[in-house]
């Protein structure tokens, strides 16, 4: 199983020098999991390095294709709150 | 300079800023060693009269991050934006020494080299000190500084000091976990995202004690806090206490910037930056406490030149690439013009010190007089202390207080703030216009010239165009300015801020 960098990735270089794998690519237009070498962390850290830093929502996914950063969980402003949060932070 | 120095301990000024502005001699920074001041003597960021005549640059060799601030944006390659975290191309270690070599050959007033981003230099340890320990060894005429979110700052205090680095700016933008939690969504810390108040509660601890380890190591530190409305307004002056006890020497706090197009979470969400007011007045009320910096241009992460200028693009890769510079030729020169600057600063210190003490001293001798109103006048400079600008090319002004005791610097206003953008930005405002909203408040403009045009716009705007102290140093001619006003009568009047009030 690998992880994978999708479209949305900014190229902010974070994960490069995290990878215990050596797997991540700075290709363009953006970052690149090499799947061959790609353990997800397995045996190394308890989470997964590259997802555990990467700043986009979204960017990158596991094994089963699933976001590990899903919507919400980096703003810590889940979807079903976001009118409410901004209407908060417009009042300031 | 013999002028006296004014400080809230001796409850003569609320200010904290006062002649001379805030960095050079005879200042907020006197009370500090000698040794220090030395250090900061010409250093642009550090001291607010070097920078009228130093020059900076930024290398962009450390692109990630270990936190997330609401206020940034990690995708930061834009060329028209100029505000922290923005580059146009990231640089290696070899060719970031070689760009300073070649910028320090060009422009031999540049003093400083910092790394300050994009992301954090600090979490990017090893390009960055690979970079700090071929400049000391290359370069050895270059200050080298750093700035920090703080996170890692205390597993390289001692690799840093190793390269003689003298200067660490930290943002702190507060002391309490629960601000914090509002700020910085998450940091990355041993190996693992942590989210919410306890990452703020790291975070904090990691700044503290990295600012408390670099003092006791001699390093000078300088804290920028960004000044969110509704969120640390109040607390900054907190911060700037706990800092300052802790030995920091300089808090230099700066307005959010925070606009959709930017992309940044407060930007998305429509989170405000502060007026000038509100950030002018923070500055004041954090002034009892400590040294404030005013004259921050709050530049990107590879910028070139003076303050407020940015010549990135003389400088790119490719214009460098075929260079080869004689370094050892370079430090003779840049040695001269520094020789060259110093003696003119020091003959522009003696002639002001004459006139404020004449101003200051005739003050004191009739307190029984109300103090006279205060007034704010913009300043056109491209450098050197004096008014030398043309008012259509002013891209800033510098913003001083007159007042009956002493001149001080308020601050800087850009005209397109924060974006050089072209007519897709969609702002329709023209330059006058642009320039016009920059001077609010204003009662004077002082420029080495101005068209027919403006003069009448701002004329009609309550602003006095002055183009007759051409050249001259900008202290002595405001106070020269605002002595014409007393005489005239003028000061007796309520000034625009006033007459807004009542209308």
């Amino acid at each position: 199983m690998a992880f994978q960098i999708i479209e949305g990735c900014v190229s902010c270089w974070a994960c490069e020098p995290l990878c215990p794998s050596g797997a991540i690519v700075a290709a363009t237009p953006h970052f690149q999991i090499d799947a061959k070498q790609c353990t997800e962390c397995e045996g190394d850290f308890a989470e997964p390095q590259c997802a555990s830093i990467c700043p986009v929502e979204g960017v990158i996914l596991d094994g089963l294709g699933v976001p590990v950063n899903p919507p919400g969980s980096l703003t810590g402003i889940p979807p079903e709150r976001m009118a409410a949060a901004m209407a908060e932070i417009q009042a300031r | 300079m013999a002028l006296k120095v004014l400080s809230q301990e001796e409850g003569v000024s609320v200010g904290g800023c006062v002649a001379s502005g805030c960095g050079s001699s005879a200042d907020r920074l006197a009370h500090l060693p000698e040794a220090i001041r030395a250090k900061v003597n010409n250093h642009p960021c550090f001291s607010e009269d070097a920078h009228h005549h130093y020059a900076r640059m930024h290398v962009a060799v450390a692109p990630a991050c270990n936190i997330q601030c609401h206020y940034c944006n990690r995708k930061y390659d834009c060329s028209n934006e100029s505000r922290p975290g923005v580059v146009s191309e990231v640089l290696t270690p070899d060719q970031a020494v070689k760009k300073v070599m070649a910028v320090a050959a060009a422009i031999p007033q540049m003093t400083v080299l910092g790394i300050a981003g994009p992301g954090d230099p600090l979490a990017n340890p090893a390009r960055t000190l690979e970079t700090f320990r071929q400049l000391s060894e290359k370069a050895p005429d270059i200050k080298l500084c750093v700035s920090t979110n703080g996170l890692a700052l205390p597993s390289v205090v001692d690799e840093l000091c190793q390269h003689n680095i003298e200067h660490v700016t930290i943002t702190i933008n507060c002391v309490d976990p629960d601000v914090g939690a509002k700020i910085y969504p998450w940091i990355f810390w041993n190996n693992r995202r942590i989210k919410g108040r306890r990452a703020a509660e790291i975070l904090i601890e990691q700044q503290q004690k990295g600012l408390e380890m670099l003092v006791a190591r001699g390093v000078l530190v300088k804290v920028n806090s960004v000044l969110i409305p509704g969120v640390n307004d109040e607390h900054l002056q907190e911060v700037s206490r706990v800092v300052k006890a802790k030995g920091a020497f300089l808090h230099n706090v700066m307005p959010l910037i925070a606009e959709s197009g930017h992309g940044t979470f407060y930007g998305i969400m429509g989170q405000r930056g502060p007026t000038t007011e509100e950030l002018q007045s923070l500055q004041d009320s954090c002034a009892g406490d400590m040294a404030m910096m005013r004259h921050c241009r709050q530049c990107r992460a590879d910028a070139v030149g003076m303050l407020g200028e940015d010549r990135g693009h003389e400088f790119t890769l490719d214009k460098i690439e075929h260079l080869d510079i004689d370094y050892a030729e370079a430090m003779t020169r840049r040695a001269e013009v520094h020789a060259a600057i110093e003696a003119n600063r020091a003959a522009q210190h003696q002639r002001t010190g004459e006139v404020f003490v004449s101003l200051a001293s005739l003050k004191r001798k009739v307190p029984a007089k109300p103090e006279s109103r205060p007034v704010l006048m913009a300043v056109a400079t491209t450098g050197g202390g004096v008014i030398n600008q043309h008012f259509g090319h002013a891209r800033e002004f510098l913003i001083y207080e007159a007042a009956g005791l002493d001149v001080r610097f308020i601050g800087v206003r850009k005209v397109d703030l924060y974006c050089s953008g072209d007519a897709t930005c969609g702002d329709a405002e023209t330059a006058l216009q642009k320039t016009l909203r920059a001077l609010d408040g204003c009662e004077v403009v002082l420029c080495s010239k101005i068209g027919y045009e403006p003069w009448g716009q701002l004329e009609a705007a309550g602003i006095a165009p002055n183009g007759e102290h051409a050249l001259e140093p900008i202290e002595e001619a405001i106070a020269a300015v605002y002595r014409e006003l007393a005489e005239s009568g003028r000061l007796e009047q309520p000034g625009v801020e006033q007459q807004r009030m009542s209308a």
